[in-house]
This record gives structure tokens, C-alpha cells and sequence, in this order.
């Protein structure tokens, strides 16, 4: 009997070691063996001299574990929940989300961990075995909330990037969401690497196994001189608007603000819904990057467009006159010019002075006999109407309104006193900030518009990230017709004109002002409730004789132009003090030929460490 | 009456095979906690069992009828040291267990195991030539119930189960009836539901979910289920020594101890596995031999009572490694970690040597 019972237990034995021993091998391993995600660190963002703009910090995830989660009871649940500060309704969320997934891969509890949160961890590493710690590379911004739309955010990566086919991310990904973070994702984000480790019953790690290498993130040189761009910041100040520093000759953005703004580093710490819903209801629009998203008329800047139709098509002559009486009745309506309510017009204004004095009865007129047709084409061949192509997502192509726009987008005839508006920038007609730099930079260089871009173009050839054309827009302007432009926009400033404010002796700067009236599509509703007050408006560039520098400023509700004068003369001003020192040129020369000697290194190390 | 014990007809290959056992739960004892704040437990385990060698050769010389003599005295003894215990003992782990003696602590439950088989001894001894009648039935019962509702108290239930296969020997030895069995079965599935209210809610926990495994893997079935895991991923040849994840990394519990069958069989697999059940089983049939060799009626039931609880524990822990039992707290006799087991084992070892070498007696 004894010996029968024996024979039963080896039985028993031998089932569970031999008959299913495969089974429980690979139960053995799970338990022991678990895949952690080695974060790689995302390049950093610099400025032209190489200031950081975008770093990392290092933080800690609170990680679930998926394998073993059978053990993973109701009440275990609501615990760790509690523990951790979250909903435990949120975590099973979670876990649905990622049944599909990979069991190895576990699902991120909480982005940034406080000490609390650690404390638990690691003190109910009994209790709760399932959790894990992960450090990672959290996003940084050293400079806050400077040039925060240009720069974007990053951010998990969402179930739609996901579930898009070719999508090489995985669940917890961290992205770029936004701005430069966004369109340069694929140099700036690394290659997460894993780690298998051994592990205790209690989730201690005992020793690593093997180890993928995480490969780090390039660093991104962005042609934005902080410099600048802090003068830019400073000046728009409290104010709802944009500033857009350009240079003309290379496209170079110097400068890019929006304001309001937000703060990039509460994105990469994961917004919560509150703060998510302030972003979103905020009337300024927060979240916009008003420099490329603003859709607004442009005003009296757009009479450079009109004034170039007229010059180049010969429709009016350098010594061609209007007799402005503070208004203009064409098609049985009354225009009025902005002089009207103080009773006077201009007088007789050649184009010299319609430009200086904006004089909207010289622009009607010329409106007048242009017709639509040819504003709308010198509008569009003057890089309006359409995407300047610049390197950001979400840019706003604008609207140069026609005929045929009439007709296929209102499903209506167009109306003959249109062209009138349209002639002065009002109407239909809606530009970005980053257009009307864009413009003005095009005509005071003859015709070529450089495309507008805020990474460094050696960098992205070397690192091999696709660029597309490059080519400038040609459209080449008469000199006459520029320099009677020019002349006009030096005028506005040191003649007396609308922007005499900025006047400063010795300050070789010129430029256009405008005040629109009509309010964009996007932000016709948040105008609205500030009673229709206009948006302000001023283009102005230097050296005025061979620009270097663009800078367009938008303010919202502005009131009056007035307002945007100033702002564009204080970043100019920077600009002009900080390269008065060195030989400008040179410099960025200097600059560039530094960024593509280190971005080569940056892209020989990551070959290396990718081909390990 | 002559009696002569001679020294070699001692029972050696009883005490060899023992220590083989022994010597083998060392070394996975060793293997199992070396590297964690338990190491040091084979070394203490190594004295245990070189005091319980000489404890056992010690009792060996001693004639077992000075003992069974004297065990009313040693049962009174016993069981008052039991209630005591319950009384006045310290609570080590949430349990009375232990009595500490110096800086070590001494497991009572273990010694009154062989208390009462001394004593069950002792009382068949006297009738020889007598039927089992239920008199006998209620005596043995109460003789071995008391200290086994004292142990259960503790709460000890599995050292308390290992009791009543002491009676049961005991009683099939002195020759049962086919209908006291049938009554005997019927009156225990009587009894089931109410033994089930007197349990603890974690001993009806391991009930539940050892009759339903997959009720709850983290908490009572946790244990069970990763002792399988250890076992089954040990396969054929096992992990080697040392190797064992499963128990060096702390999955499977107390694997220095009552589980420390299932480290062994995760390192040295089904062939491990197979030598020392077949030890255990040439112990054992060296016990039963003893039994039947034995110079008289009490040296039969003692060696009968010994072979009953080796037999009891064995198949219990080694089953219960495998799901075969619902956990308890046995441990497996010479191989599991514990001073007063290791002791308690050798001493029984030594009482059943002592009435091998008093075989020829009369």
C-alpha cells in the first residue's frame, strides 16, 4: 500500500515535470523576466548660437506591469489607485485600451512622479509588485515660455497616431504634438531601447539580462537668435497678438511669438483636464500660433500689393495723381477714406505719399482700375493666398478673394465694390502675420521670396530628413517699381508718416502700417465681443536700402496701428545693436558653417550606435 | 526475562538512509538561501541534524519499555506543557508555537507527536488478544484529540492532522472491523460541515481555493501555484543546483522549509525527484519492517506509530507541493529547515532503533 502510494505521487510528479513542463517553464520565465523600456533622451532645441531652448530633465514614470495581471483584483486595483492620487476607473481604462498590445509592454500610470508617488511604489513593492519605476527623459523648456508656439509640445502619443498604419510608435510614446517639436519629430526623437531584467517576487530588479541600447535624439538648430526673439516677446508683452522676424534674403525666421502663449512643460508633464479646458476656452486662443494661424485682413499693408499691380501692369505712372476729399463714390456706394471724420482728405497724393499717409481714395482708385483679376494675381504672386511653406504645422494659407472664389466658395456673384475693398486690404482678403513679412520681404528684395523656415537647411541634408523644395517664389518686380515702393514704406517712417512714431534719427528702418476692421473666420468670435475693435498692424524692415530683417507685428483689438509700430521698431532695434558689433553676414556665415560641422558628428555617432 | 540488545543489530541502514535524506536537505537548503538574508540555515540545519544523530543512537541504547512505562507520566507531562503554551506562551508569528529555551525556541507540537505515539503504544501493548470495541474507539480518541485540539489552538492544524494517523495505525493494527470503518466514514462526512465552521477564515481560504485553483492566484492558491510552476519548470534534469528561480528569487515561499521539496525538485528535476521518494519509500519499509520484526506487541505499535506519521508527513508535504493536498503547515520530515523537526524526527528514528536491536529478545 505504501509503495501504491508512492507510485501515486511520481505520477504526479512526472505529469507536472515532464507532461506539462513547457507550460510551466514559460511561467517561470514570466515571472522572473521583465521587459523594461529604456527611454532615449530627445534632442535638445537651440537657437541659432546654440542657446537651449528644448532640454530634459529626468524623471520618473510610475509603470503597471501587464504580465501577471490575472493577480490584478478589484480591490488591488482601487488600492493602487488610491496610492497613486488616480481614478482606478482611468487605470482600467488603460488596460482595456492596451489589451491588444504586447504583454511586455507595460502601460505608464503617471508621466511625472512626485516623491509621494515613488514613496508608494517603493514601500508596497510587496503589496503591489505590478508597479514599477522608470526613469525617463521629461521635455524641458530652460526658457519657459519663450517662443513656446513656434517650439510646440510634446505628448504622448495619441490612439489615432497609433492606430496609423506605418506608425513605428508605441503606446506611451512621448511625441511631438506641436510647432517645431511636431515637424521635426523624426531628428529630434531617439530610439527607445529595452531592458530585460531579472526580478524577485517582489519586483526588486536582481540582475539585467540584455540590454537594446536606447539611441539618443539629435539636437535641432533652429535659425530663431534668442536675442531677438526675447525682444520680440518683450515688446508684444500682455498683448494678444504676434510678432514674425524674418530675413528676407535667406527666409530665416529670427523671431516667432504668439500671445497668449502656454507653458510647454505642463504638456510634458500631462495636462489635466482643467487645464486642458482653460487652454481651450481661453478667448486669445492660447493653443494658436497666431504668427502662421491668424486669418485676418491685413489692411492698409495690403496697398504695397495694390501699388505693385499699378506700377507693374503700367497702370499708373511714378507721376500719377489722385485728389483725395476723405472719400471716393464708385458702383453707387461711398468709400470712405480714414481721414474722413477729421473732415479733410489728402489732398493730391502721388504714390510716393498715398504710401506714407496711407491714403485709402489713392488705392481705391487704382482698385478701381486694376479690377479683381489682377490684384488677386499680383496678391497671390506675392505669396498671399497660399502657405509660405514654412516648416511648422497647421500654417493658414489665407484668402485672396476673386471672382471665382465668389463663385465657388459663396455661390454668388462678385460684387463690382469688392475690388474697392479688397484694393486696401479689406474684405475678404485675410494674410497670417508670417504672409505679410513674407510679402514686404519679397517686394523690398525685387520679386524673390526666400522660403520662410526655422531649422537650419545643412542640418536636415545631413541628418537625411527629407526637405522639400527649397527654391525661393520668383517673381521679379521693375526697380522702379521697388524703389518707389521702398521709398514710400522709408517714408511711412521718417517722413512723417503713419509710423513717425517709430522715427529715430539714425535709424535706418522702413515699413507699412495697417488697421483692419474686418475679423477673421477663427477669431470672429472672440473680436466680437470686444465691440469690433480693430487689429493693428505694422511690417517694417532694415537696412532699407538691402534688408536683413522683416518683422511683422499683429495686434488684436488693437485699435490703431499705432500700437504695432513700436514693437516692430524695438525688436529691429535689437536686432540692428547686436549685429552693429560684428560683420552680420559673416556671422550667420560663420554660424552655419559651425551647426553643419557638429550636426555631421551628431549624425556619425548615431549611425554608430545604430548600427551596434 | 533475559533481555540482550545487541549494538549492530541497531537498525543502521534506518539511521544511514536518514541522514543521506538529511544531507540532502542540507544541500538545498544551502542552495535556496545562501545568497538571502536567510543564509546561515544550512549551518544551523548541519548541527540539528548532528544533534539528533546523537540523540537518536543515544535513545537507541535506551530500552523502550522504561519509556512506554513510563508515558502516562510524559503524556500528563505533555499536555499540561500544551495548555501552558496556550496560556502564558509568547506569540511568535501570531501563533503559540513555541516555548523559547535560551536563545533558541522549542516547537512543543513536535515532542507531543511522539508523546502520544509512546503512549497509544503503551495502551494496545496491554490488550493483547482483545477485539476493538468502541471503548477502545473513544479512549484512543481522546488520547490523541486532546493534544491535537490543544495544537490546533495555536493554531497548528497540521501539526494536529499529523496526530490522528497515529490513532488510526494504532487502531488497524489491533484489528478493525469492516462495519466500525463504515461507521467511522459516515460519521466523518457528518462531521465535515461542522469542522468547517471551527475554521480559521485563511484555512478556509486554502480549502477554497485548492478545490478551485484558479480562484485567486495572489493570495492562498499563490503559494501552490508557484510551487507548481517550480516543480514543473524543473523538467527532467532540473535547473542545477543553485539554479532554482522560482525559489532563489523568492516565488515559491519558505523554500527552506515546508517547501523546500519544491526547490529541490526545480533543481534537480524529475530524476531528483525519483531518488528521494525512493529513499523515503526504503525508510519507510525499513520502519514497517522494524514493526514486524519487532520483539513484542508494544515495540510493533511503536514502530507502527512512527512509520504512520513519517508516512502521513511525507505524502502530505510532497502532494501538497504538487496540489495534490491543500496547503498546511507540515513539513517534510529530514529535508525541510527547523531545530525541533529535525530533532523530533531522529528521536522517533531512535525509538524505532531501539526496538530493532531489541528484536531477539525473549
Amino acid at each position: 500500500m505504501v509503495a501504491a502510494v508512492f507510485l501515486g505521487l511520481l505520477i504526479g510528479y512526472w505529469r507536472l515535470q515532464i507532461g506539462q513542463h513547457r507550460q510551466y517553464e514559460e511561467a517561470a520565465e514570466r515571472n522572473r523576466i521583465r521587459n523594461l523600456p529604456v527611454t532615449a533622451p530627445r534632442g535638445r532645441i537651440l537657437d541659432r548660437e546654440g542657446k537651449v531652448l528644448a532640454d530634459n530633465f529626468p524623471a520618473f514614470q510610475v509603470l503597471l506591469v501587464r504580465e501577471g495581471l490575472e493577480s490584478l483584483t478589484p480591490v488591488r486595483l482601487a488600492g493602487i489607485a488610491k496610492g497613486l492620487g488616480i481614478e482606478a476607473a482611468d487605470i482600467q481604462q488603460e488596460l482595456d485600451r492596451s489589451a491588444r498590445l504586447p504583454r511586455f509592454q507595460p502601460i505608464v500610470l503617471k508621466n511625472s512622479a512626485t516623491m509621494g508617488d515613488i514613496a508608494f511604489v517603493e514601500a508596497h513593492r510587496w503589496d503591489y509588485p505590478e508597479l514599477d519605476l522608470l526613469q525617463v527623459h521629461q521635455r524641458s523648456y530652460p526658457r519657459r515660455g519663450i517662443a513656446a508656439s513656434a517650439l510646440g509640445y510634446v505628448g504622448e502619443v495619441s490612439e489615432e497616431a497609433l492606430a496609423r498604419p506605418g506608425s513605428v510608435h508605441q503606446m506611451g510614446d512621448i511625441i511631438g504634438k506641436s510647432g517645431i517639436e511636431r515637424t521635426y519629430d523624426r531628428v529630434l526623437a531617439g530610439r527607445n531601447g529595452m531592458r530585460r531584467v531579472v526580478v524577485n517576487s517582489r519586483g526588486q530588479e536582481m540582475g539585467s539580462m540584455t540590454t537594446i541600447d536606447a539611441v539618443a535624439g539629435n539636437d535641432l538648430r533652429l535659425t530663431l537668435d534668442l536675442d531677438v526673439q526675447m525682444a520680440a516677446e518683450a515688446a508684444l508683452g500682455g498683448q494678444t497678438g504676434a510678432i514674425v522676424a524674418l530675413d528676407p534674403e535667406t527666409g530665416e525666421i529670427l523671431a516667432m511669438v504668439s500671445h497668449p502663449s502656454f507653458d510647454p512643460e505642463a504638456f510634458a508633464r500631462g495636462v489635466d483636464s482643467e487645464t486642458w479646458k482653460k487652454l481651450t476656452t481661453d478667448p486669445g486662443k492660447p493653443l494658436l500660433n497666431k504668427a502662421i494661424q491668424a486669418h485676418l485682413a491685413p489692411g492698409s499693408v495690403f496697398k504695397i500689393v495694390t501699388g505693385a499691380a499699378g506700377l507693374e501692369t503700367g497702370t499708373v505712372r511714378p507721376d500719377f495723381t489722385v485728389n483725395c476729399y476723405g472719400s471716393l463714390t464708385v458702383y453707387g456706394r461711398t468709400f470712405r477714406d480714414w481721414t474722413y471724420e477729421k473732415g479733410h482728405g489728402h489732398g493730391t497724393v502721388d504714390i510716393h505719399s498715398a504710401i506714407v499717409h496711407s491714403c485709402d481714395v489713392y488705392f481705391y482708385t487704382i482698385g478701381k482700375m486694376l479690377g479683381i483679376e489682377k490684384l488677386a494675381f499680383f496678391a497671390k504672386n506675392l505669396g498671399l493666398g497660399s502657405r509660405t511653406g514654412i516648416d511648422l504645422p497647421g500654417e493658414d494659407p489665407g484668402l485672396v478673394p476673386s471672382p471665382e472664389w465668389a463663385k465657388r466658395v459663396q455661390k454668388r456673384p462678385w460684387w463690382a465694390g469688392e475690388t474697392i475693398s479688397v484694393a486696401i486690404g479689406q474684405g475678404a482678403v485675410a494674410v497670417t502675420p508670417l504672409q505679410l513679412a513674407y510679402m514686404i520681404g519679397g517686394v523690398v528684395s525685387g520679386g524673390v521670396l526666400q522660403k520662410p523656415h526655422l531649422a537650419f537647411r545643412e542640418q536636415l541634408r545631413v541628418l537625411n530628413v527629407a526637405e522639400d523644395d527649397e527654391t525661393p517664389r520668383r517673381f521679379p518686380l521693375h526697380p522702379t517699381t521697388v524703389e518707389l515702393l521702398s521709398n514710400g514704406m522709408r517714408g511711412v517712417v521718417n517722413e512723417g508718416g503713419t509710423a513717425s512714431v517709430a522715427y529715430e534719427p539714425g535709424l535706418d528702418m522702413g515699413g507699412k502700417t495697417g488697421t483692419a476692421q474686418v475679423v477673421s473666420s477663427k477669431l470672429q468670435e472672440s473680436a466680437r465681443k470686444s465691440e469690433f475693435r480693430n487689429n493693428a498692424w505694422f511690417v517694417g524692415y532694415s537696412p532699407t536700402d538691402k534688408p536683413e530683417i522683416v518683422v511683422c507685428a499683429l495686434v488684436l483689438q488693437g485699435e490703431h496701428s499705432a500700437l504695432a509700430v513700436p514693437m516692430v521698431r524695438d525688436v529691429i532695434k535689437t536686432y540692428l545693436a547686436k549685429n552693429a558689433a560684428r560683420r552680420p553676414k559673416d556671422n550667420q556665415m560663420q554660424t552655419q558653417i559651425r551647426v553643419m560641422s557638429e550636426v555631421r558628428g551628431n549624425a556619425l555617432e548615431a549611425d554608430g550606435n545604430g548600427g551596434r | 526475562m533475559e533481555r540482550t540488545a545487541r549494538f549492530r543489530d541497531a537498525g543502521w541502514v534506518l539511521l544511514l538512509l536518514a541522514l543521506v535524506i538529511a544531507a540532502i536537505g542540507i544541500a538545498e537548503i544551502y542552495s535556496t538561501t545562501e545568497h538571502s538574508a536567510l543564509a546561515g540555515q544550512a549551518h544551523k540545519q548541519i548541527y540539528w541534524v548532528l544533534l539528533g544523530t546523537a540523540v537518536a543512537i543515544i535513545v537507541s541504547r535506551i530500552d523502550y519499555h522504561i519509556l512506554l512505562e513510563q508515558s502516562p507520566w510524559i503524556y500528563i507531562g505533555t499536555v499540561a506543557m500544551l495548555t501552558l503554551l496556550l496560556a502564558v506562551g509568547p506569540r511568535i508569528a501570531g501563533t503559540k508555537r513555541w516555548f523559547p529555551i535560551g536563545g533558541l525556541t522549542f516547537q512543543v507540537s513536535e515532542f507531543a507527536k511522539l508523546v502520544i505515539i509512546l503512549a497509544v503504544a503503551a495502551y494496545f501493548a496491554d490488550r493483547a488478544g482483545k477485539a476493538v470495541g468502541w471503548m477502545d474507539f473513544a479512549k484512543v480518541g481522546a488520547m490523541v484529540g486532546l493534544p491535537a485540539v490543544l495544537v490546533a489552538l495555536e493554531p497548528d492544524l497540521g501539526t494536529a492532522l499529523t496526530f490522528v494517523p497515529i490513532g488510526a495505525a494504532g487502531i488497524f493494527l489491533a484489528g478493525i472491523r469492516t462495519k466500525q470503518i463504515a461507521v467511522l466514514v459516515l460519521l466523518g462526512a457528518m462531521l465535515l460541515p461542522v469542522g468547517w465552521h471551527f475554521l480559521k477564515p485563511y484555512q478556509r481560504d486554502r480549502l477554497t481555493s485548492f478545490i478551485n485553483p484558479s480562484h485567486d492566484t495572489q493570495g492562498s492558491s499563490y503559494q501552490g501555484a508557484q510551487s507548481k510552476i517550480a516543480i514543473g519548470s524543473g523538467g527532467f534534469w532540473g535547473k542545477g543546483f543553485g539554479n532554482g528561480t522560482q525559489s532563489r528569487l523568492g516565488f515559491v515561499p519558505v523554500s527552506h522549509a515546508d517547501f523546500v521539496f519544491a526547490a529541490f525538485a526545480e533543481e534537480q528535476g524529475f530524476l531528483g525527484t525519483l531518488v528521494v521518494l525512493l529513499l523515503y519509500l526504503a525508510l519507510l519499509l525499513r520502519l514497517l519492517d522494524s514493526a514486524q520484526t519487532a520483539g513484542d506487541r508494544a515495540g510493533r505499535f511503536l514502530c507502527a506509530g512512527i512509520a504512520a506519521v513519517f508516512f502521513f508527513q511525507v505524502v502530505i508535504n510532497a502532494g501538497m507541493m504538487i496540489g495534490l493536498f491543500p496547503i498546511t503547515g507540515i513539513p517534510l520530515p529530514l529535508m525541510s529547515q527547523g531545530g525541533s523537526t529535525a530533532l523530533g524526527t531522529f528521536l522517533a528514528l531512535g525509538l524505532a532503533m531501539s526496538v530493532n536491536m531489541r528484536r531477539f529478545v525473549n
